[in-house]
């Protein structure tokens, strides 16, 4: 297992200029690794992070598009794999943050906690590339082939929740952070 | 029935194009399937996503709207039911341009959604209204031409549109 807080700070370091879709407390890590109008935050509708990634991974081809999903997340969407697999997106990379429980909402386990395979089922839905980590070292090792790779690319991180970030619910939610996203992209979409 | 026959499908491709509408995410619905569905799926200058479950289809579009790129989500009346709460957070409180094309199953062709004996058909109308969503019924050939300014005013305005289908879509 590694820290969710140190998955996030390695992944901030090769981020670039991609776009990252994040939820619930994913996004709540992501914005303390990783402060930028780039950051697509999808909450108020539990699952969807996913499915936001592919509309502006379909939006923006020529640009990366990395969604941070919950295993809880997923799970409430699973049709969002084949889905995404179907429209295959090259520059779509969806993460599943894997700590085995609902964190936001009490930290209650996820059905199939340690049993589910997430990878095994973006395998089965299609997916060009899937992935598995339970260690720090072995992703700082393999995320740039993780981030280069055609996609739609699937990857999973087994995780412990590190130092509890901030939870500043208008950095998430609110209208100003969804405006400035939609500013921060206008440069790359005119040369999509 | 004559006078009660439905719009053609080409009619509703050519209003949706004429919106600026490039991209169509969908899950097949009995009304509109062989008029508008197959035609479309079909045709190369729009792009098809094919959804697993409605409410993807709901964020798809959402993502797309932040690129500046026109959809349509195309699903039957018991699909957007399915999707409320996809609805309520994403097209209504964070006001995106979610427009959506939806067949009503089962609706009679000679009565209002609002008159329809069929439960799920008779509070379509009512639900949009209390979520505050533009919407209006598309029931023969003369309504189609209400589609395309009301995705471009949806667009506007950047809030959700439900354009019913009433009537068996004709190829």
């Amino acid at each position: 297992m590694m820290r969710r807080d140190e998955a996030f700070r390695t992944l901030a370091e090769l981020r670039g200029d991609a776009v990252v879709v994040s939820t619930y407390t994913s996004a709540f890590e992501w914005m303390k690794a990783a402060r930028s109008p780039l950051n697509f935050v999808s909450v108020g509708v539990m699952g969807q992070a996913s499915s936001h990634g592919l509309g502006l991974a379909l939006g923006m081809p020529d640009h990366k598009v990395i969604v941070l999903d919950g295993d809880g997340s997923l799970l409430m969407n699973l049709g969002t794999l084949v889905t995404i697999a179907n429209a295959a997106p090259r520059n779509l990379v969806h993460f599943v943050v894997e700590n085995g429980c609902y964190e936001a909402n009490g930290s209650h386990p996820i059905p199939g906690q340690g049993r589910v395979s997430f990878a095994g089922m973006a395998r089965a839905a299609g997916f060009a590339k899937v992935y598995e980590f339970d260690g720090l070292n072995r992703f700082a090792a393999e995320l740039p082939e993780v981030l280069s790779v055609p996609g739609p690319v699937f990857a999973t991180l087994k995780v412990v929740a590190g130092d509890p970030p901030p939870q500043d619910y208008e950095l998430i939610h609110g209208p100003g952070v969804r405006a400035a996203f939609r500013a921060a992209i206008r440069p790359f979409l005119s040369r999509s | 029935m004559p006078g009660l026959e439905g719009p053609r499908g080409s009619e509703i491709i050519a209003a949706i194009k004429a919106a600026g509408v490039t991209h169509v995410a969908a899950l097949p619905d009995i009304t509109t399937s062989a008029g508008l569905l197959w035609p479309l799926s079909k045709d190369t200058s729009l792009k098809l996503v094919r959804l697993s479950k409605e409410d993807e289809g709901v964020s798809i579009c959402a993502g797309l709207s932040y690129c500046d790129v026109r959809a349509v989500l195309l699903m039957q009346h018991t699909g957007f039911l399915d999707s409320m709460n996809a609805i309520r957070g994403i097209a209504v409180e964070y006001g995106l341009p979610i427009c959506m094309v939806v067949g009503l199953l089962q609706k009679e062709p000679d009565r209002p959604p609002a008159q329809s004996a069929r439960f799920g058909v008779r509070i379509m109308e009512p639900i949009c209204a209390a979520m505050g969503i533009d919407y209006f019924c598309i029931e023969g050939s003369e309504d189609v031409a209400r589609l395309a300014p009301a995705i471009e005013r949806a667009y506007a305005t950047s809030r959700p549109l439900v354009a019913m289908i009433g009537r068996t879509v004709r190829p």
